[in-house]
């Protein structure tokens, strides 16, 4: 329920961004991040961004957490 | 994880770490149905050194509503004129005699949300019609909730009110240090509640308690990480709280969202199922907001019905019994026909002891 996913910021207008994760883009709202630029890393939570995070942060939250599992698994 | 070529030699050390240095019983708790997830997913407890239990607590927001509380949203769900809007993980939770689900069946005019600005959506286009947002949740999820509201108020909108079932982490961990019946050494904390809080609100965990508090991310690694990291402050006598999960956490958290967050709630008390009545761990919207409170709004009266019996969702909420110990595990209670609410929504422990087995959950070593 806590879930949050880090998308990317390409359209700032007001408080609302267009946000792009992994391919699909979708309007969100970025009140709770006024410090948010066109380019930065979000992550998303219930159309809110709730964290501004650096792009290696984003990638390795992306990555896929099978990865991790399966090296376990092992 | 620098020196290491990928996850999965990363992995390794951190277990081989764990076996080589966790020499006393360590009992830790993971505060987010997310953790219980990915560690029931990935069979974590397995591989684990037996020193080391993990056990989950109230981490899923769905799970510690209480029923009475289900039953008055229901309640409201039946009055002529009301569209109740909810995240859909609600649709499915049991009260104590119908559940959200069943009263759509009826033809009551529920809709499932994706966030709480689609219900504002839903206020604007209907507006002869009353809608009231079930607003659950904890504390990740109370700002976007924060913004919705000053957004209705902003606009003007009369017919949007939200039912406050929000929980707070922080005194419920405290009320679980305090009961006598649980015994937890460790936190693993939850992560996005944290990029909000930051670290601040858990350092009564150490300083008051004696007990390591660390922030974990939501992969295998991140959780095996978070782990050594406390059993390292465990072998040093030194609890305090610890972030791992840099990648989204800072120590000061989202103090913007905080900020939204005070300016219409303040702390009340709040019944978490199974657990009870635990103060200052539920949020009201403040005096002056008050009237978009739907409790005040339809001032609706729900007679107590009875709670379920056999159903051990309350002691598996406090890490005294395991999923599989309930009785109505896996016969009465079932994914597809639940029973409590650690069966109906994906992050409760009983779903995911369900859905990834008995062996994988660490039951069976």
């Amino acid at each position: 329920m806590c879930l949050a996913i880090p998308a990317k910021v390409i359209k700032i207008d007001g408080n609302k961004a267009e946000v792009d994760f992994g391919g699909n883009t979708r309007e969100v709202s970025i009140v709770l991040t006024p410090q948010v630029k066109v380019g930065d890393y979000v992550l998303l939570h219930a159309g809110f961004a709730i964290q501004v995070i650096d792009e290696k942060e984003a990638k390795e939250i992306y990555e896929a957490w099978e990865e991790a599992y399966a090296a376990l698994q092992k | 994880m620098q020196p290491y070529k990928n996850k999965k030699e990363y992995a390794r050390y951190l277990l081989d770490k764990l076996h080589e240095e966790a020499k006393r019983p360590l009992t830790v708790m993971e505060v987010c149905g997310t953790h219980t997830v990915a560690i029931a997913r990935s069979g974590l407890r397995e591989l684990l050194p037996e020193t080391i239990r993990l056990i989950s607590g109230p981490g899923c927001p769905v799970c510690v509503t209480d029923d009475l509380d289900l039953d008055l949203a229901i309640a409201l769900s039946r009055q002529k004129g009301v569209i109740l809007a909810t995240f859909g993980d609600m649709m499915r939770v049991p009260g104590t005699s119908s559940s959200l689900q069943e009263e759509k069946g009826r033809g009551a005019d529920i809709r499932v949300v994706y966030s709480p600005t689609d219900a504002l959506t839903i206020a604007r286009e209907n507006p002869h019609s009353q809608v009231v947002f079930l607003a659950i949740g904890f504390e990740t999820t109370v700002p976007a909730v924060a913004v919705t509201i000053e957004q209705a108020i902003q606009e003007g909108l009369k017919n949007f009110s939200i039912l406050s079932l929000h929980k707070l982490v922080p005194p419920v961990m405290r009320a679980l240090l305090e009961d006598p019946d649980v015994r937890i050494d460790a936190f693993l904390n939850p992560g996005h509640v944290c990029t909000i809080l930051g670290v601040e609100p858990f350092r009564f965990v150490a300083e008051e308690y004696g007990r390591p508090c660390v922030i974990a991310g939501f992969d295998a690694v991140d959780i095996l990480e978070a782990l050594l990291m406390i059993v390292r402050q465990q072998n040093c006598g030194q609890p305090k709280v610890e972030i791992q999960y840099r990648r989204a956490v800072r120590p000061e958290g989202n103090e913007v969202a905080r900020a939204y967050m005070d300016k219409y709630f303040v702390p009340a008390p709040a019944v978490w199922r199974g657990i009870g009545e635990v103060p200052g761990s539920g949020l009201q919207l403040r005096e002056e907001y008050a009237d978009l409170e739907a409790r005040k709004r339809f001032s609706i009266k729900v007679e107590p019905g009875k709670r379920v019996k056999g159903c051990a969702c309350g002691e598996i909420l406090k890490g005294l019994k395991l999923p599989y110990e309930c009785p109505l595990f896996g016969k009465a209670c079932t994914p597809m026909r639940p029973v409590g609410p650690c069966m109906v929504s994906s992050e409760g422990s009983c779903a995911a002891y369900y859905r990834f087995g008995r062996k994988k959950a660490g039951v069976v070593r």
